[in-house]
């Protein structure tokens, strides 16, 4: 076989954390060791999201419910969605990413070691402003896209919301710390050979959510400060009923954050996927270009939809018209994904391990999402179904029966790689059956729900046909998919201490990241093997059948 | 033999600071974006305020200040490459003194406003101009920090040619902070008064 060895690289700033015991991870600034402690801590805020959700589907089990009071419930809402959004979904990519990017790519470590230490303690410290509010006997109740006028001081006059804004500006800036690192390390440390068309998918997928972060962030930082101004310094920006200051305004900056954020939270999960599939299928990807086209085409799109989210305002007809548009055009990027990903599979040799189990069940829940959003994206529908259960439907089947699961696919497939060890498959066949069951059943009433008119973020509901048994049915699913996550954290934890040993490359992947050992070493690379395509470790397994034909060479005994 | 973290065929020749520096840069032209295009959302609701409160000519005046700024650091930068020391920090420190001016411009605006009673919440208009010219002024002050480091340690002798590229990415820095006020100007100043 044949391998480059790597001259040893000075790493931009020495390692600050010798002989420090578990201290070092306060001053670590190991792209390995940092992305670990995204990831721990993200699971710590999805577990306070999760007993957020189960306290919002305990209070909405029974009609006229008063296990939680009208202004807990809206604070428990807010807190569940910005908790899992900002505090969760982002974090877990992003700390993913900062573990697997250099490796996917044959790096060192990232371009700015000590810049990402940054990006994650003033993430860490936006969280906890966020929390701290309830110090103060109150907590951000302002939904988590926090209309005005509802979130100026005149209406939320407690100081959970200041907390709430100054804790997102810290996690956002956190965020473009994070997205500058991983560009510049894209950029400019990819491993000789790699170009931009052998680079891998979630790679590609990391690239355009990290340009997505930098242009959709600063303008809700900046959206933020306006409205810190409008509560703290008494300025008109938002409050419609002095002297000029327009709501509409704060609508039209939070979601031209707003929709590209659904994107920074989906096209990671779409990165995974094209890893996940293509490896478990026995079969490159069906259609690399299109998958890192189709990506490109979204990020961009993604700028142009966000009125989408303000049909209900009574903007122009001919705003509305534009933007309704544009929404139903970004399926058609996102349609080329789902063909690749299932003709990848399609007559490929599948192995039904858990990872493919998880991926398989992304394509079908999020197909639904994927319907139920171009549905939003016509205006008459919208005007029907906005600020009904059918929304809060919508975007779970996005976010959780898409991304969650798109993550979970990928936890399954790289927590070998991270710990030197794999997952439990019976525990993880346990944890994906109920997910599945747990999670349509949660999700799926609430379409029904919100077409016989539910609204969303009601505190209860008075006793009308068929309002009882759905949303009993949904609590229930919502236990079952809790315990799919217990049975999912106790997987992570007994597989770290007795799972099977993999070994450097146990699903005979194809990545540079399975080409150092498991867990890799702090320099990550002893050798590198040569780039000539996407598929380098295929390559050196099989040189007689290499995907870059101008390599082949024949077998040897 | 190669490295890990070499450029090979694959890379661009730019070094990770400059890159990283311009992708920052790009982020925070969509901060500004979103201050420019709320005032100018916000705009219709100003009245005759501010073709009454803002001193154009003088603000225009001490624009061309840090306009020519942009210049001096080019200078600046041209005499680093050229390993001329002295001149590097004469530029720096001319460029340092016209942003100096500059602030000074914004401060004499300010005061004027704040002494008609146009405070930062005295209207919708003086909520939208304060916050994007302050904002812009604590950019300005960033980079007058950030070039006054890098001076601080030329005269100290810390400043070789292995530190091109801190002259070169806050010498973007810059730049950028220059072409911000011609937006900010633009949209301040000329369109909506």
């Amino acid at each position: 076989m044949r391998q480059e060895s790597i001259a040893p690289h000075a790493l931009p700033f020495p390692p600050l954390n010798k002989g420090w015991g578990w201290l070092a991870w306060f001053s670590t600034t190991d792209h390995k060791k940092i992305g670990i402690l995204y990831m721990v801590t993200s699971l710590f805020f999805f577990g306070v999201g999760g007993i957020e959700a189960l306290l919002i589907r305990i209070q909405l089990a029974a009609p006229n419910a008063k296990v939680l009071t009208p202004q807990e419930y809206d604070a428990i809402f807010t807190m569940h969605g910005t908790t899992m959004i900002f505090l969760v979904v982002m974090p877990l990519f992003i700390g993913i990413a900062n573990y697997l990017v250099p490796l996917m790519i044959g790096a060192r470590d990232v371009a700015f070691p000590r810049l990402n230490a940054l990006g994650f303690w003033v993430f860490l410290l936006g969280g906890i402003v966020i929390y701290l509010a309830l110090f103060t006997g109150s907590l951000a109740d302002a939904g988590w896209f926090s209309y005005a006028p509802l979130s100026e001081a005149a209406y939320s006059s407690r100081p959970g919301v200041d907390y709430w804004i100054v804790g997102l500006i810290e996690t956002g800036v956190g965020t473009i710390g994070a997205a500058v690192n991983l560009l510049a390390t894209i950029v400019r440390y990819r491993a000789p050979g790699m170009t931009w068309r052998r680079m891998p998918l979630f790679v590609w997928m990391m690239m355009i959510t990290s340009l997505i972060i930098l242009y959709a962030l600063t303008p809700l930082n900046a959206g933020l400060i306006m409205l810190l101004g409008d509560r703290i310094l008494h300025l008109h920006f938002f409050r419609a009923n002095v002297s000029g200051g327009s709501a509409i305004l704060w609508q039209h900056i939070f979601w031209f954050f707003g929709h590209p954020e659904v994107y920074i939270m989906a096209l990671p999960a779409f990165g995974m996927m094209s890893e996940v599939v293509p490896v478990f299928s026995r079969k490159p990807i069906f259609g690399y270009t299109f998958v890192a086209g189709s990506g490109i085409a979204i990020g961009l799109l993604s700028f142009a939809v966000w009125v989408h989210h303000m049909f209900a305002v009574g903007l122009s007809t001919p705003m509305n018209a534009a933007f309704s548009a544009a929404s139903m055009l970004i399926a058609v990027p996102t349609g080329v994904k789902i063909f690749n990903w299932s003709t990848t599979m399609f007559r490929g040799r599948l192995r039904m391990d858990t990872p493919l189990l998880f991926a398989a069940a992304f394509i079908i829940q999020f197909v639904i999402g994927g319907i139920t959003g171009v549905m939003f994206a016509a205006v008459p529908i919208d005007w029907q179904l906005t600020d009904s259960y059918f929304v809060v439907a919508h975007f779970h089947y996005v976010l959780f029966g898409g991304s969650m699961f798109a993550l979970w696919a990928g936890v399954y497939y790289w927590y070998p790689k991270i710990t030197g060890r794999l997952m439990d498959e019976r525990l993880g066949r346990w944890h994906f059956w109920l997910a599945v069951i747990g999670f349509n059943m949660t999700f799926f009433v609430q379409h029904i729900l919100g077409l016989i008119g539910m609204p969303r973020r009601v505190y209860t509901y008075p006793n009308l046909p068929g309002y009882g048994t759905m949303n009993m049915i949904s609590t229930i699913g919502a236990f079952i998919l809790a315990i799919a996550v217990l049975l999912f954290l106790w997987n992570l934890v007994v597989s770290f201490r007795r799972g099977k040993v993999a070994g450097d490359n146990p699903w005979d992947a194809w990545t540079l990241e399975w080409a150092t050992t498991s867990p890799p070493p702090e320099h990550n690379f002893e050798k590198l093997p040569p780039v000539h395509s996407a598929r380098p470790l295929f390559d050196l397994a099989h040189p007689e059948m290499a995907d870059n034909p101008k390599y082949r060479t024949e077998a040897k005994a | 033999m190669t490295t890990a973290n070499s450029t090979a065929k694959t890379g661009t020749t730019m070094n990770r600071h400059k890159i990283g520096m311009l992708f920052f840069i790009s982020s925070e032209i969509f901060f500004f974006l979103t201050l420019l295009s709320s005032y100018a959302y916000l705009s219709g609701a100003f009245g005759n305020l501010p073709r009454e409160s803002l001193a154009v000519p003088r603000t225009f005046l001490f624009s061309l200040f840090l306009f020519s700024s942009s210049l001096t650091i080019w200078f600046a930068e041209r005499a680093f490459h050229r390993g001329r020391h002295a001149a590097f920090r004469g530029w720096m420190l001319a460029t340092i003194a016209l942003g100096l001016v500059f602030l000074t411009g914004q401060a004499i605006e300010y005061t004027e406003l704040i002494r008609t009673g146009i405070t930062l919440n005295y209207d919708v208009f003086s909520s939208a101009f304060f916050t994007l010219t302050g904002f812009h002024g604590l950019h300005v002050i960033t980079g007058l920090i950030m070039l006054g480091s890098l001076t601080g340690l030329s005269f100290a002798g810390k400043l070789g040619p292995e530190n091109e590229s801190a002259v070169a990415t806050i010498s973007y820095y810059w730049h950028f902070v220059d072409a911000v006020w011609v937006a900010v100007f633009t949209v301040a100043y000329l369109i909506f008064i």
